[in-house]
């Protein structure tokens, strides 16, 4: 075994490298750039290097630095983990030509599988099930377009070195094809530096399933079961779970034979993820192999009570697999949930910031954590913006996926914005208990977990409506008792009245609609105690209601709510007038509206458009005094590596531009100033 | 602490009966409020929202902090008193709390009669204004009116307790650190402009408020010049150039708003320094009272089921209990404020009068407010009481309670007649507050003792004439001196005129005092130095 391995990565899964080298006694060396020089994997690593500035391509994309760091330090092996240079052959040959064991496959594997098109003829070859496309070399705009006419749209685009989402396009038409290409080569060409393109025959309701598969040097190969990753969005996966649900052990059987076939064809050594399309009937086709660690592999470690990144080490350091294929047992399931700065309600908008707030479930046999962020880090412009792994197992998949939604309402984060209630959404909702999932879920079930149905969200306004009088009435015993007048009935916040009703009225906001809350105290005579009821009327409906808060922190509140005579239990948060209730059918979100102050009059903001987050500016696409018609482009932002196209808004002129190609942008700066054409 | 045991008996016809009968009281009261709470007519309300300001009781409940109670003063004044239909006499004030402190709102109800004052306007402003100074609670003016209501010029602009006192009541009580802060949202024309110009601080909504000695109808005809209200007296001229207003406000919540952060600002630490305790619930509940008050009020029951049902814990430690026991005196908690109760249970015969007045040097010595039950036919009459000295026993008990410092409540809770108004400190006693039931009636004597006295001087003059009187005759002569007495001594009549502070539900005595009792701990107590007692 080594003495000592460099983590050529950052952020959770460098954490992740590092907890089990710790364990298993070898010590560790990490790389940071500017942008992480107080980062957690350099705090809980043995040693650190700084290897350059913060943008990646300066820094951990740099092989070099990296090989002269291990050397600095004496490290025999470097990890690459997932992205960055794990899938490099040129850095894997580098490692090989300073005799450091690059932890990984050999370079002809990833050399054969790092061009998507090679990839697919070698398995061809070796009679591994293909989806129908063309993998040529010919990336005439001409013959893609052909060859996509050819096998009928729908048809998806894919930069050949391509993967996790990026490069890769929908074409749902004729018409669409020569933009989507456009698009798809300028993405693959900033991620890759390459925009070699592939056309497939796209799938309308198929299963992402992908195969564990681990190879020693000793010609052992074995598969750790499969995982479900068909819960995608733009092709990223959101919720990967472990086993794939409805599987049996005959396709098992053949999907992992395949998949051990599909190594061995390249003569695959390490962990290696082999990716199948797995359609309604039970066919399957080899979509891609990942030559690396995935991002979802604790699924497997939980379900196979094995470590896999002791197993790399171990493989790398040519001991031969630590257990059999008749060895390797699968026991109950596992979920993971991935938790990212983005705005799901905003098309997925990568967002950034400050975690001013990071409150995590309690971590046990049950629910693992895997992260690189603590409370106050910041999540940057830099780098992919996935905070935190949350990863749950148990027994079966309906008590597994109850510890899942559990702990993403204990997750608390604040600062930035970030998918949690998308999850817990998505987690909750019907078809996904009812495993009625494929790689279309989230488009087909928009409407259930972004909560588009009104009479859902009149049953749930009353419960933020009873939590915001309950937690008036909380505040102000909390002020009682530090007054020096304690029992005063000023005190009580149950909106006495002489001679009339006790009336309280409120205004939530759900998205931008706003609902009217009109609440009447029944106060007792005896006394205001909590068993006070509040009658409340929504929209001419009334709901007789009583609650208790349970738990009170600053963060997270419980209730105990009796509505219409339905007592349930709800878990709140409540920062900032928002209002996110926990409910067995998802997350609602409220905002509590406060008065209209009016606007001050000073405010002459006029026509400006302002970056809608922080990045980097692509390219301008008009001048100063150039007149532009509405919905016209007029510059192009790169953030999260994700293209945004700023529009404009309205006929009208550019009064000034304030940016140029290249520059960094922060979110909500002015980008161009901009008059309306007034209309006569 | 002794607790009283009820022997009230909820499931009697008589129970059910009073029950009925005062449920009938309330339930009258509540639908003459609920007109009168909508201030002016549909249309003028209208007007009024369509400028884009807020109704003066949205205004109040902007004001208040979240939840807050707002004890409301006088809701019946000006009821049937004027020609015009002048709902709260125009005016809505009361108590209530903002940024954790009780203070008195004065809010002008533009919708009535464009907010001008009525002589009932000017008398429920200055009682606000008296309570407010009488308790040391800061002072907030929502200002939305046309000034004094010109065709009753004469009863609202000249005398002492006119127009003029309001001002004067802003300047002294500025003196004594009690703040006075004005928010002007509508019109502030003529001696109106002084209510902003008085306060401490003062707020302005633009495009709503003005401010103007003389508002541009008036300088028109004086000067000729001619200019619009904004430009005379609006926001922008006040705050940026005469500096009338400190704050510029964008709306009506802007402008609540920053009231509210003037109140935070004022450093105010409420004094209590009275022992207070754990707070228990009365043991009975307080809507037993409706049952508990007979519908003849000449039928007698004892107070003290009255008392068990607004007490702490219906705990009661009487003074004096085999003493003058037509009048029950003695030490309970009220929302664990400590009180001493005075209440009547019969007619007063001088050892009643004279353990009354023992007992409230009991609590002026400790600095115990007093709680006045009242329901008091007077003081008892006849040869052998005359010359028992029951008129210095009752000067004994009248002293006492006009000279007694610590803050005092008044309940009118059945009759109020005659010298038992003055021993059991009715209005011209100055408790903090009175209040009175529905049930409840107010005059110099019984209507029925009223018309034998009068049909009594009658019968005298025509016996001596020799004419004769049948009994018929006598009784045509009572009715209308009856129904007068009981038309003017009824509580609609008596509130309409602010002879108390409101009409409230025997079952909101409880919160009502509590309210009460609290806000007056503001003002530290003081020490009584009582005058000379006849003995």
């Amino acid at each position: 075994m080594f003495n000592k391995i460099l983590i050529a990565n950052r952020g959770e899964i460098a954490c992740r490298i590092i907890k089990t080298a710790k364990k298993m006694g070898v010590l560790t060396v990490a790389v940071y750039s500017d942008a992480d020089k107080d980062s957690l994997h350099v705090h809980i690593a043995d040693e650190a290097i700084y290897i350059g500035p913060s943008p990646s391509r300066e820094s951990y994309l740099l092989g070099d630095n990296v090989i002269a760091a291990a050397i600095k330090t004496g490290a025999q092996a470097i990890h690459p983990g997932y992205g960055f240079l794990s899938e490099n052959a040129d850095f894997c040959r580098a490692c090989s030509a300073k005799n450091i064991t690059f932890i990984g496959p050999p370079v002809g594997a990833i050399e054969a599988m790092g061009s998507k098109s090679a990839a697919k003829n070698i398995m061809a070859k070796a009679n591994v099930p293909l989806v129908p496309g063309y993998h040529g070399d010919d990336q005439s705009s001409a013959i893609l377009k052909q060859a996509a006419d050819d096998m009928g749209y729908p048809v998806l685009l894919k930069a050949t070195a391509g993967g996790g989402g990026k490069g890769m396009r929908q074409v749902w038409s004729e018409q669409e094809f020569a933009e989507g290409l456009a698009a798809a080569k300028r993405e693959a060409m900033s991620s890759f530096g390459d925009d070699t393109m592939l056309v497939e025959k796209y799938l309308t309701q198929p299963r992402h399933v992908e195969i564990q598969v681990f190879c020693d040097n000793h010609k052992n190969a074995v598969y750790l079961f499969e995982r479900d990753c068909s819960v995608q969005r733009r092709h990223q996966k959101v919720i990967e779970e472990a086993p794939a649900f409805g599987m049996n052990e005959e396709l098992r059987a053949e999907m992992g034979e395949s998949a051990i076939k599909s190594a061995q064809a390249i003569g695959y050594q390490g962990a290696g993820t082999v990716e199948f399309l797995l359609d309604v009937d039970g066919s399957f086709y080899f979509m891609e192999m990942n030559t690396r660690l995935q991002v979802e592999h604790p699924v497997t470690e939980m379900i196979s009570g094995q470590d896999l990144v002791e197993w790399q080490l171990r493989v790398a350091a040519g001991e031969i697999l630590p257990k059999t294929q008749q060895q390797l047992v699968l026991n109950g399931h596992a979920f993971e949930a991935r938790i990212y700065a983005e705005d799901a309600n905003n098309d997925f908008l990568p967002a950034t910031g400050k975690l001013s707030l990071l409150q995590t479930p309690i971590e046990s046999e049950h629910v693992r954590i895997d992260t690189g962020v603590r409370q106050g880090d910041e999540v940057s412009v830099y780098y992919d913006p996935m905070i935190a792994k949350l990863i749950v197992w148990d027994e079966n998949r309906d008590k597994a996926l109850k510890r899942l939604s559990k702990a993403l309402s204990e997750y608390r984060i604040n600062g930035v914005t970030t998918n949690i209630d998308f999850l817990y959404n998505l987690a909750t909702s019907k078809p996904f208990i009812e495993e009625d999932i494929d790689t279309g879920f989230i488009e087909k079930n928009h409407d259930l977990i972004f909560h588009d149905n009104a009479q859902e969200l009149l049953n749930e306004l009353p419960i933020a409506a009873l939590y915001l009088l309950l937690s008036i009435k909380e505040k102000a015993l909390q002020n009682a008792q530090q007054s020096n007048d304690p029992h005063s009935p000023w005190h009580n916040t149950n909106a006495w009245r002489l001679n009339e009703a006790h009336a309280h009225s409120l205004v939530l906001a759900h998205n931008d609609t706003e609902y009217t809350v009109e609440v009447e105290q029944l106060c007792q005579s005896k006394g205001q105690g909590s068993d006070a009821h509040y009658l409340i009327n929504i929209d001419g409906k009334q709901f007789d209601c009583q609650g208790t808060l349970t738990s009170t922190s600053s963060q997270n509140d419980g209730m105990i709510v009796n509505i219409n005579g339905h007592r349930s239990q709800t878990t709140i948060s409540f920062d900032d007038e928002n209002i996110s209730l926990y409910r067995a059918n998802g997350v609602f979100n409220f905002t509590h509206i406060l008065p209209d102050y009016g606007q001050l009059d000073n405010d002459d903001s006029h026509g400006g458009l302002t970056a809608p987050m922080n990045g980097t500016m692509v390219s301008v696409l008009v001048k100063a005094g150039q007149q532009v018609s509405k919905d016209q482009p007029l510059v192009i932002m790169e953030a999260m590596k994700m293209e945004h196209t700023i529009k404009a808004p309205n006929d009208g002129t550019i009064d000034e531009v304030f940016f140029q190609a290249g520059d960094m942008v922060d979110g909500g700066s002015e980008l161009l100033s901009f008059t309306e054409l007034t209309k006569e | 602490m002794a607790k009283l045991v009820s022997k009230i008996n909820t499931r009697s016809q008589d129970f059910l009966d009073n029950a009925a009968h005062m449920q009938t009281q309330i339930d009258d009261l509540r639908a003459k409020l609920g007109k009168i709470k909508l201030g002016g007519g549909e249309r003028s309300r209208d007007r009024h929202l369509s400028r884009g300001k807020l109704l003066p009781r949205d205004r109040v409940n902007a004001l208040l902090d979240d939840g807050s109670a707002f004890l409301e003063f006088s809701q019946l004044a000006a009821y049937k008193v004027y020609e015009d239909n002048v709902p709260s006499a125009g005016i809505i004030t009361g108590l209530g709390r903002i940024s954790g402190q009780e203070c008195v709102i004065v809010a002008n109800d533009a919708t009535v009669k464009g907010g001008t004052y009525y002589p009932l306007t000017v008398k429920k402003h200055l009682r606000a204004q008296a309570i407010a100074q009488e308790n040391n609670l800061p002072c907030i003016y929502l200002v939305d009116s046309g000034g004094a209501n010109l065709p009753n010029q004469d009863e609202v602009f000249p005398d002492k307790e006119h127009f003029g006192r309001i001002f004067f009541n802003q300047a002294n009580m500025s003196a004594n650190n009690i703040p006075q802060i004005a928010v002007v949202m509508g019109s502030c024309t003529a001696g109106g402009a002084y209510v902003p110009a008085m306060a401490d601080e003062s707020i302005i909504v633009k495009e709503q408020g003005t401010i103007f000695l003389a508002g541009p109808p008036l300088v028109k005809a004086a000067t000729g010049e001619i200019v619009s209200a904004e430009d005379l007296g609006g926001a922008d001229v006040h705050c940026r150039t005469s500096g009338v207003t400190d704050h510029y406000a964008q709306n009506d919540h802007h402008a609540l708003e920053i009231a509210r952060s003037a109140i935070k600002n004022l450093n105010r630490v409420k004094p209590v320094t009275i022992n207070f305790q754990q707070v228990t619930e009365p043991k009975y509940s307080s809507e037993d009272l409706y049952g508990i008050i007979p519908k003849d009020t000449r039928q007698p029951y004892d107070v003290r089921e009255v008392i068990a049902r607004l007490v702490d814990g219906s705990e009661f430690d009487e003074f004096k209990a085999l003493y003058g026991n037509t009048l029950v005196c003695g030490f309970a908690h009220i929302f664990g404020y400590p009180i001493g109760i005075v209440a009547n249970n019969g007619v007063l015969f001088g050892e009643s009068a004279e353990k009354g007045a023992h007992f409230i040097q009991l609590c002026a010595q400790r600095k115990i407010p007093l709680v006045f039950l009242q329901n008091i036919t007077g003081f008892m009459v006849g040869k052998q009481y005359e010359s028992g000295g029951i008129a210095k026993h009752g000067a004994k008990m009248v002293t006492a309670v006009a000279t007694a410092q610590v803050p005092k409540f008044t309940i009118l809770i059945g009759g109020s007649f005659g010298a038992g108004n003055y021993g059991m400190c009715g209005r011209a006693y100055d408790p903090r507050f009175l209040f009175m039931w529905p049930n409840a009636r107010i005059s110099v004597m019984g209507g029925e003792q009223a018309a034998g006295v009068m049909a009594q001087v009658t019968r005298d003059k025509k016996e001596k004439l020799g004419e004769s009187w049948s009994e018929v005759e006598e009784q045509s002569f009572k009715q209308p001196i009856i129904e007068n007495y009981e038309y003017q001594g009824h509580p609609y009549y008596a509130s309409a005129r602010l002879w108390d502070d409101g009409i409230i539900d025997p079952a909101d005595t409880r919160q009502v005092l509590g309210l009460a009792i609290s806000a007056s701990l503001n003002k530290p107590i003081k020490k009584t130095k009582f005058g000379v007692f006849r003995m």
